[in-house]
């Protein structure tokens, strides 16, 4: 059959990239489909876009280099004449040190791609830029193939090949394949029949309003986002990520327009006025995976995140592969090594930061106790009608008592266990990321002629939660040793401190700390007060430095003087120990200064460290808060304030206590901007040299006028003139509904990837896509409404062996659904499922020979009980190093790396988990109760009524058989005693049943061996 | 139905007619609900096969992998390197020079030098000295290839492991067993192809470190556990016999096949044959698992008293059983070697728990004949510092050199490549690096590092990335 034979080829030309050498191209093959993937492919290494390792001076990726030829000046292309270019001439020579591709590279052309060149260069050689790098356009749409613009490119290349649409599917399918698809949940019976009346479009529309959606559409952005609940790596400890999966939802729930949804997610902390969410929304690049790994630095695995986050972008956003571009330029794609950095460059100036995340009421709460601070500081200003001058006289007086300190800069930093690795910033000023550590060890060689004390500042950092300066929250120090060793020494000699003063202390007060896991530390009461515990020698006792619930996040001071000047010879060593409280209540200190000073007894003045900085910063440079920071300070010393101050005071207490946090993207302000520089051969610690922001030259221009930023770069991401933004999006639509893109590496646009059979539409879509203001639910709309999607699934005739995949899409979809949509099903039907909209993690049952393999055992591991186990599936808890086995035996990835589609497999361990599993086992027995509540009296109903219920759509006679002689012989052989009917339905032999009157322990169990059976037949779990 | 034969010449024919997961148009023939489906459902079902046995690029040495990864990282200086200099430097600082550019994990490099806590001697006729500790691993000293000159990049634990295990220390890359099975297909039957066993505790790589990455999941290892179901959810809930079980089965079979019937989609015939292969399971792992039919001397020379007993020997042993039955790569875990401190002891302790049931593989492979076309894999993620750590008695993470050994395939025997320098710090000659070994690996197994590629976000992927050259030097 001709056509047929035609389709074939088509066919076979599109998977192995070398189609239309027939009769049809008379104007010689297609550059883009048929020449560029060979040029890339097998000639690109060398002759590509690399420099670094492009071959005797040639690119053949530019067809002017291609016709003037390399160093040794020959044209590789006579344009027209294929026996006159030296390329055609070295792809048929058989000297093997003549021949290209060089043998080594293993990559040898076949006969007929050689003829594909050959005619390309007889018909001119004419280049064209890859067809994803060009913005798409809308092609004026075919005329033959109906009303809607899919089904008229569908039906017109249909007709090309010879080939009839598939008829449509029935109504039962259509309603069902429409609730997997829109909501990831099957229609219930009444939804089935309801089908009929309300009318498809009507059913769509209810369907993309429904809360539901967002937890179905949501998912396929959590895989891209590599969405976890925890850090991965080695200690794989628990992130608080769940306000920013509950955004995602959200804002699919409400239709954000898709290029604000990239926006906010990239950069909403720079939107003017900023909202939570915004915030919230930049969690988005902040699911990176996070080393904890004792004794790691910091730094290196900032950068691995750093690399991550760019790999996200190019798959979610770009379609781009990126990776290769962080060793060096891309060998295929026009991405250099350059540009990489210049995308990293806009990202790379930002915080690590982690917040509170309030409810909407506790927002209502905090504005209001923020309303009323400012209306008490503008009740003082107006009492005090002469403040500023007061004010400004108090500075005066508390600036000129102050003693200059000189920071120590730090030769040695390290930890008592090794664990933590701290780094000292120019304003000497160190950072204790990565592990903690229980003493910190500064070692420094100052100039410590004449030292009378030393400064110990705990600060403040954008890194830190809620800046710090403790790890997590609350924070204490319980010892500060100093010591000296002078030159040629081995020993240290301890300094005595004394006289110990703080800007803070709190009251005394008693904890008990428990005895460590690994018993190598004992129970201990610890003792929190004044500052002058850090001196005491005592390390059970510790300085109380907690101001209270969010206060607590701002400087703190200790000074301590040295008994007499110090006196040691230049060379001595200085070292500074500083033990850290760990208990309930206190945590590690994050970040610290120390500094020395020469001036007669130095002491903290009883003023917030806070107020000291900003008086220690010039007047041009202090930021709104340093000047509130002064008014706090100013006000606290006045007398006759002192009820306003209670006030204030009893204010900041009524701040609400967040019900949990979120890492996000902050900005660097300008005076910490981070340099971003091209890293040789991506090694985090090798910079070469300094790289500006910017973007890479073969995609859209950045607009001139646009601030060169996170937000500058994310509204460049989702310019309408990308060539790539808005087909990578609508392609992954396409993927969702159709089991595959139009394009269907949907991760991957660049030159490597096929050129899609549909170019055209996905192009038309995608442009209508934008114009339609970005809007996904009126995408999903738009392929569901057409024909091609209503098609049945069932191949006819030839279909399957003509085309298997169903590229050509004469036939609708019909594949496994996802992993959460497998278990909601079973939730669903069952009658289980609980909808309650996001929340934290729910914890799901796992084996306990899983959980006993974790690298530190998950103590928090507690499956939850009752309604909250059968949420849904987008809801259960997810740790990276122990991927749900129940999700991942139907292939959900585990988020490590971002994953823009998943592969389908079919393994016995998915038949197990079908089986057997705990909570599958709970929906079995739950079908079978409510089979025999709602299905009626006997087997001959409740049977169709069941399978309805699984597959929405009646059993036929034959189907039926197989039901009733099933439950017929299990019948039998729990009434000969061979099953305990208790024990199967409920899973204790003396289990309880809630039966109807009219039922029996045996129904039960016979029910549950059935609709065991019916969750696993392959229609359940298969969109049809 | 006897499914197992423990003769391999039987286990060796069964597997040339049937395979899991992969033969599935032969297959179906012969699974017990095979006369129940329809032609069309057998015709349709031998459309995919990704785990159907396939030909390397060349002859193979060897066809099967057992990896006994050493996680934690055991220090060569007390085990494999003998370092009379590094003892006589005990206390003393190490040059400076060999310090520059290096970075250790915890440690401020410039830590003074620690002797080695345990004597070597010289083992087998070839004389390859090796630890008191390791008096088994001695008595095969003749078998093995001992590489010193290991080199790997990172200094952290689990970047190292998905580094040895993935040859990249990014996540998200398929491990070594992985690619075997993508590369090889699986021979096995009715048990996986990439089997993992797993001691002591959880690995710092995780489930990353035997992932399939971005290769199909049914190409990544699947665990064999002890205590509980071997495999997850392997057991049929309370009440439910054998019996009920393949009655059940049956009429899934038989209602899949008549949706077949109708759809004509051949994932239907590849979940009814994927139903039937984990009932197989449900009698072939438990079968495994138990090792009561192991005679006594057997489970002596592995120095198992309690063959129920969980732990590294009954591992090695259940690795050899796995081994008999086809199974293309197993990898054993045992994640205890990460001694910052206390070293003299736990060292010794870790040398007891596995020396012997190492020996005791390799000897009982070689005595079935198995060891000839089998690769055995011994160590861990990186080295060991010649420098002290806490006190007197620990060391930490070393990425410059280290010890590995290999037997079997193509592999030389009583051989010992490379060397260090006095102190066991850089290799002197012959260094291999992770990519290197990885190529050597692969070619034995019939491959060509630079061609077994696998396309993701359009680019060929490789172990090796972008490295790797062969060690001739170790191949026989």
């Amino acid at each position: 059959m001709a056509l047929s034979n035609r389709l074939k080829r088509t066919l076979q030309g599109a998977v192995l990239g070398l189609a239309g050498a027939g009769q049809g191209f008379a104007a010689g093959p297609d550059f883009q489909r048929d020449i560029q993937p060979l040029l890339s492919e097998h000639c690109g290494h060398c002759h590509g876009v690399d420099p670094e390792t492009r071959q005797a001076d040639l690119r053949l990726d530019i067809r002017q280099n291609a016709l003037e030829g390399g160093e040794s000046g020959t044209a590789a292309i006579v344009a027209g004449k294929p026996d006159a270019s030296e390329l055609v001439r070295r792809i048929v020579s058989e000297d093997p040190d003549e021949i290209m591709p060089p043998p080594h590279e293993k990559k040898p052309l076949a006969p007929q791609q050689i003829d594909l060149l050959k005619q390309w260069i007889a018909a001119g050689a004419a280049y064209q830029p890859h067809w994803a790098f060009i913005a798409p356009q809308k092609s004026s749409l075919p005329t033959e193939g109906g009303q809607h613009p899919i089904d008229a490119f569908v039906r017109s290349r249909l007709v090309r090949e010879g080939l009839q649409p598939s008829p449509p599917a029935d109504p039962a399918a259509l309603c069902r394949r429409l609730h997997l698809d829109l909501i990831g949940l099957p229609p219930s019976p009444e939804q089935v029949a309801a089908f009929g009346r309300s009318g498809y479009e009507k059913t769509v529309d209810a369907l993309l309003a429904s809360e539901r959606f967002g937890e179905k559409w949501s998912r396929h952005w959590l895989d891209l986002a590599r969405y976890s609940d925890t850090n991965g790596y080695e200690k794989d400890f628990r992130r608080e990520m769940w306000t920013w999966r509950d955004w995602v939802i959200a804002a699919i729930n409400r239709d954000m327009p898709y290029d604000q949804f990239v926006v906010e997610q990239i950069a909403g902390d720079l939107l003017p006025d900023a909202t939570q969410e915004q915030i919230v929304a930049t969690g988005f690049l902040r699911n990176s995976m996070i080393n904890e790994e004792g004794a790691i630095i910091a730094e290196e695995f900032r950068m691995v995140e750093m690399f991550d986050r760019i790999d996200c972008l190019g798959k979610a956003v770009l379609g781009l592969t990126t990776q290769c571009a962080q060793c060096h330029t891309h060998k295929f794609d026009p991405l250099t090594h350059d540009e990489y950095y210049g995308m990293f460059a806009f990202l790379n100036n930002t915080y690590e930061a982690r917040s509170y995340v309030y409810t909407p009421e506790q927002r209502g709460v905090i504005d209001d106790v923020r309303r009323q601070l400012a209306a008490v500081d503008e009740q003082v200003r107006q009492q005090q009608p002469g403040w500023q001058q007061e004010l400004a006289a108090w500075e005066q007086e508390a600036a000129a008592g102050l003693v200059p300190w000189m920071p120590v800069e730090m030769k040695e930093m390290s930890s008592k266990n090794m664990l933590t690795h701290p780094t000292q910033l120019p304003d000497k000023t160190i950072l204790m990321l990565g592990h903690w550590d229980k003493e910190m060890i500064f070692e420094s060689q100052p100039d410590l002629r004449g030292a009378t004390g030393l400064q110990f500042e705990a600060l403040v950092h954008g890194d830190l939660f809620m800046h710090g300066p403790g790890r997590e929250g609350a924070w204490g120090v319980e010892e500060l040793k100093v010591s000296a060793k002078k030159p040629g020494e081995e020993t240290w000699g301890p300094l005595k401190l004394m006289n110990a003063t703080a800007d803070f202390s709190g009251s005394q007060r008693m904890e008990t700390k428990p005895a460590s896991k690994d018993g190598k530390e004992v129970e201990k009461k610890i003792s929190h007060g004044p500052v002058a515990n850090l001196i005491d020698g005592d390390d059970d006792s510790a300085w109380e430095t907690d101001r209270g619930h969010i206060v607590r996040h701002q400087p703190s001071v200790a000074v301590v003087q040295f008994e007499k000047p110090i006196d040691l010879p230049e060379g001595t060593v200085l070292k500074v120990v500083v033990r850290m409280a760990g208990s309930d209540t206190m945590r590690m200190l994050a970040c610290c200064r120390v500094s020395l000073t020469t001036a007669h007894a130095p002491a903290a003045p009883a003023i917030d460290h806070a107020a000291i900085l900003a008086m220690r910063t010039p007047k041009e440079r202090r930021l709104p808060a340093d000047e509130a920071a002064l008014f706090a300070a100013w006000r606290r010393t006045v007398e006759e304030l002192q009820p306003v101050n209670d006030q204030t005071a009893a204010l900041w207490r009524k701040m609400p206590q967040a019900p949990t946090t979120v890492l996000h993207m902050a900005e660097r302000p300008h005076a910490q901007h981070r340099k971003t520089h091209l890293l040789d051969r991506g090694a985090w610690n090798l910079p070469l040299r300094e790289i500006a922001p910017h973007v890479p030259a073969s995609l859209h221009p950045f607009p001139a006028d646009a601030p060169r930023n996170r937000l500058g770069f994310a509204r460049w991401l989702v310019d309408p003139r990308s060539p790539l933004t808005a087909r990578v999006a609508v392609n992954r639509i396409w993927q969702t509904l159709f089991g595959a893109g139009l394009v269907e590496t949907s991760d991957d646009f660049g030159t490597r990837s096929p050129v899609p059979d549909y170019r055209e539409m996905l192009d038309w879509l995608a442009v209508d896509f934008t114009e339609r203001g970005w809007s996904q639910k009126q995408m999903i709309k738009q392929i569901v409404m057409s024909q091609t999607y209503q098609q049945a699934s069932q191949p006819t005739g030839q279909l399957l062996a003509l085309d298997p995949a169903n590229r050509l899409l004469a036939r609708g979809p019909r594949f496994r659904v996802d992993a959460e949509v497998v278990r909601d099903i079973a939730m669903a039907v069952s009658g289980l499922l609980t909808h309650e909209l996001g929340g934290p993690g729910v914890i799901p049952p796992v084996p306990q020979n899983v959980l006993n393999f974790n690298y530190a055992y998950p103590d928090f591991w507690k499956p939850a009980e009752g309604s909250q186990r059968y949420r849904r599936a987008v809801y259960l808890f997810r740790k990276r190093s122990m991927p749900d086995p129940v999700l991942g035996n139907f292939d959900a990835p585990n988020g490590d790396v971002s994953c823009a589609r998943r592969l389908r497999s079919n393994t016995p361990l998915a038949a197990l988990t079908g089986l057997n599993e705990p909570v599958f086992v709970e929906a079995a027995r739950a079908l079978a109760i409510r089979t025999i509540r709602e299905g009626g009296a006997d087997d001959a109903s409740r049977a169709p009524y069941a399978f309805f219920l699984c597959t929405s759509r009646q059993p036929t006679d034959e189907e039926k058989k197989e039901m009733y002689r099933f439950l017929d012989a299990q019948r039998t052989r729990l009434a000969a005693g061979w099953m305990n009917a208790r024990e199967v339905a409920a899973g204790e032999a003396d289990a309880i049943l809630n039966l109807p009157v009219s039922a029996t322990p045996q129904d039960a169990a016979a029910w549950t061996l059935m609709a065991r059976v019916l969750l696993n037949l392959d229609e359940t779990v298969s969109k049809n | 139905m006897n499914v197992f034969r423990t003769r391999p010449e039987a286990l060796a024919q069964a597997a040339s007619r049937r395979w899991f997961f992969g033969e599935c148009g032969v297959g179906l023939a012969g699974i017990a609900a095979g006369s129940l489906l329809s032609a069309e459902a057998r015709a349709a079902s031998s459309l995919s096969r990704p785990l159907a046995v396939k030909q390397p690029h060349f002859a193979p040495k060897a066809t099967r992998v057992v990896y006994l990864f050493q996680a934690g990282a055991p220090s060569q200086l007390e085990l494999f390197d003998p370092k009379p200099e590094l003892s006589k430097s005990d206390g003393k600082l190490p040059p400076a020079d060999l310090l520059k550019g290096y970075r250790a994990a915890f440690i401020n490099p410039n830590s003074a030098l620690l002797g080695p806590k345990y004597q070597f001697q010289k083992y087998g006729t070839c004389g390859m000295e090796m630890s008191e500790l390791l008096p088994y691993t001695g008595k095969i000293a003749d078998d093995i290839c001992l590489i010193r000159s290991m080199q790997t990049d990172a200094v952290n634990h689990a970047p190292a492991q998905i580094l040895m295990n993935t040859g990249s220390q990014q996540f998200g890359r398929p491990s070594f067993g992985a690619w075997t099975l993508y590369g090889l297909g699986s021979e096995a039957s009715d048990l996986p192809g990439f089997v993992v066993l797993t001691s002591a505790k959880g690995t710092s790589g995780g489930t990353s470190n035997y992932g399939a990455g971005f290769l199909p999941t049914l190409y990544g290892g699947i665990p064999l556990r002890s205590g509980g179901d071997p495999i997850l959810y392997l057991s049929n809930p309370k009440g439910i016999d054998r019996d009920t079980q393949r009655a059940s089965l049956d009429t899934l079979s038989r209602l899949n096949d008549l949706s077949f019937k109708n759809v004509g989609d051949p994932e239907i015939t590849a979940r009814i044959q994927s139903y039937e292969m984990a009932y197989k399971l449900q009698a072939s792992a438990p079968e495994l698992m138990n090792l009561a039919d192991e005679p006594k001397e057997v489970l002596a020379r592995y120095g198992i008293d309690d063959p129920t007993k969980a732990g590294f020997a009954r591992n090695c042993l259940l690795a050899r059983r796995l081994l008999e039955r086809g199974v293309r790569f197993v990898q054993l875990f045992h994640e205890a070697w990460d001694q910052h401190g206390n070293l003299t002891k736990a060292i010794k302790a870790n040398a007891i728990d596995t020396d012997q049931a190492s020996a005791a593989l390799v000897t009982d492979l070689k005595e079935r004949g198995l060891l000839d076309d089998t690769i055995v894999v011994w160590g861990g993620e990186f080295g060991r510092t010649p420098m002290v750590q806490e006190g007197n008695d620990g060391r930490d993470h070393h990425n410059r050199a280290f010890t590995m050994w290999l037997a079997g395939g193509g592999i030389k025997r009583g051989h010992v490549h490379g060397a260090t320098d006095d102190f066991g710090f850089n290799p002197v000659a012959d260094t291999v690096h992770v990519h290197d070994l990885n190529a050597t690996l692969l070619h034995l197994l019939g491959f060509d590092h630079t061609k077994l590629t696998y396309r993701s976000q359009g680019r060929d992927y490789r172990l090796t990335d972008v490295h790797g050259s062969l060690v001739q030097g170790i191949l026989r």
